[in-house]
């Protein structure tokens, strides 16, 4: 089942980023983002699977083909030419992000502590009620300011989207 | 009460020490099976739901509907089915075909995953985690991709309006369908069907727990699972008058049929949340004090119930379509935006206050 969702998510990403019409790369990376979220539920995170498909796949996704049929990007004649000084950009950031990812990969230390997955102990399922309550902790796996951060920058958005929609 | 977890135990120990099979081995063999219910399920409801509707339409328009093709015209959606899937799919210059052709399968995978949440029995359940509610609300909004994506592709400007329409009122909608599900979990503490179920058999129906707040809620539920699935008056993405069919403008053949199989569908697994969340899903009608009437009421199996409570809730969405006329689409949008989700927003705190204070049955 890995296997299938980690073909499924690695040709996605390839052909995301391959692939010259923009809607097509949106659609790809529907793909990426439900694999991802697969893999999830495989590792028995029910509610962050949850949250992936919700948020991304149809939160995000949607916003992107929306914006992109809005915009008329849509349109064939919007291909941009990929010029050399894009790609080696690109490519530097890429490699950047590659060696990091590497780095912590490297240094963690997988042989002395095997990792379990949830589905696998016995205390597997984790509840509503202690999702909320730490949601809303100050305590130590408390996420209370977090939380209250992303409000503030969802009012900012708010407030924003407002500004710009006004009637004048 | 029939408890199915009975046949599927009995089913896995069958394949485990009759057949002498793997562990593995079972539990792909029960998933191929559970698969094939579900398909055959779904195409027989939605036969059904296309015979209901015509029936029910014809009934408010004082007409017969079909009557010529079998006893009362209960083959004609047979007819139909078959005419749909000889017909030619055509393709189109000019278009991405690739999207083209992705778009419906995405819409129907979507509205299927949804349709095997529903709890059927009382240990009837396919899919059923401990955030069951929120995997419903999260799967449900991957058809807008579908949709929007069957828009741009089909590269004609009809569809292409349908489809943002549709995208709009839809993405709109979730939150009323969000906030009202959330007041209904406030009230259960839990999100898990077979609980939010389990909970409602032994402590009576959600709608009479949650009294006010939750009759509230249940009408909101209605008209915002009406406008979800694009029906009633709220069918903008495909009014004929304007825009021919609206996004499904140049699907021909059964690439149409998954989009009419889907639409129909949804109507199903909309009122099924309904009946699952507010009306007790499989659990059935108890009245208190009255030991003689429970006991015969246990006796009628869950399914029964679950089928029965959400085709009375297909026909009060079906009542609801062909009684009203159509909206503008800014009155849909002003409708959810300015009067639904500041009333649902109340409506959440209401429960909440009820709950907190003890005020529910």
């Amino acid at each position: 089942m890995f296997v299938i969702l980690a073909v499924l998510i690695a040709c996605s990403a390839m052909a995301t980023v391959l692939t010259k019409s923009i809607v097509r790369a949106a659609t790809y990376l529907l793909f990426v983002l439900l694999g991802t979220a697969g893999m999830y539920f495989l590792m028995g995170y029910t509610f962050l699977g949850s949250v992936q498909v919700m948020v991304y796949a149809g939160g995000i996704i949607v916003l992107y083909v929306f914006s992109i049929l809005l915009t008329e990007g849509g349109k064939e004649e919007g291909v941009f030419k990929r010029t050399v000084k894009d790609a080696s950009w690109g490519l530097i950031l890429s490699l950047v992000g590659f060696l990091t990812f590497l780095g912590v990969v490297l240094s963690h230390p997988f042989r002395s502590l095997p990792l379990s997955a949830p589905s696998e102990t016995a205390s597997a399922v984790t509840s509503i009620h202690s999702i909320g309550s730490n949601m809303l902790s100050t305590g130590d796996n408390g996420y209370l300011l977090p939380f209250e951060a992303v409000s503030v920058l969802l009012l900012a958005c708010i407030v924003g989207a407002l500004l710009i929609a006004r009637k004048r | 009460m029939f408890d199915f977890s009975t046949v599927t135990t009995w089913l896995h120990s069958f394949l485990m020490q009759t057949c002498g099979m793997a562990e593995w081995g079972a539990i792909l063999t029960e998933s191929v099976l559970v698969a094939l219910v579900i398909i055959t399920l779904y195409a027989v409801f939605a036969i059904a739901l296309i015979y209901m509707e015509r029936k029910v339409c014809a009934c408010f328009q004082c007409r017969l509907g079909p009557m010529r093709v079998g006893k009362w015209g209960t083959l004609q959606v047979f007819s139909d089915v078959f005419k749909m899937l000889t017909k030619e799919i055509i393709s189109m210059r000019q278009s991405d075909l690739f999207l083209h052709n992705l778009a419906p399968f995405l819409v129907v995978t979507a509205s299927m995953i949804t349709f095997s949440c529903l709890p059927w029995n009382q240990g009837a359940h396919i899919i059923d985690f401990n955030v069951g509610v929120f995997f419903f609300l999260a799967i449900s909004s991957i058809g807008v991709v579908g949709i929007l994506l069957a828009g741009w592709s089909s590269n004609n400007k009809y569809s292409l309006i349908g489809a943002m329409r549709s995208g709009a009122q839809i993405i709109s909608y979730e939150l009323s369908i969000g906030l009202t599900m959330l007041a209904m979990i406030c009230l259960t503490g839990t999100m898990s069907f077979s609980e939010i179920c389990h909970d409602q058999y032994v402590n009576g129906w959600n709608i009479v727990r949650g009294h006010v707040p939750a009759v509230i809620a249940f009408l909101i539920y209605l008209v915002a699972g009406n406008a979800e699935c694009n029906r009633g008056p709220f069918d903008l993405p495909e009014c004929e008058s304007e825009l021919t069919a609206g996004y499904h403008t140049e699907y021909s053949g059964m690439h149409f049929g998954y989009y009419y199989l889907a639409e129909y569908l949804n109507l199903f697994i909309c009122a099924g949340m309904a009946s699952t969340i507010f009306l007790g899903g499989w659990a059935p009608l108890h009245l208190y004090g009255l030991e003689a009437f429970n006991g015969v009421m246990d006796m009628i199996p869950g399914a029964v119930w679950f089928v029965g409570k959400t085709f009375f809730v297909v026909f009060l969405l079906m009542w609801l379509r062909w009684t009203f006329p159509r909206l503008r689409i800014d009155q849909i949008l002003s409708l959810e935006w300015k009067y639904l989700v500041p009333f649902t927003m109340v409506n959440l705190v209401l429960m909440a206050l009820c709950v907190a204070m003890g005020w529910t049955f």
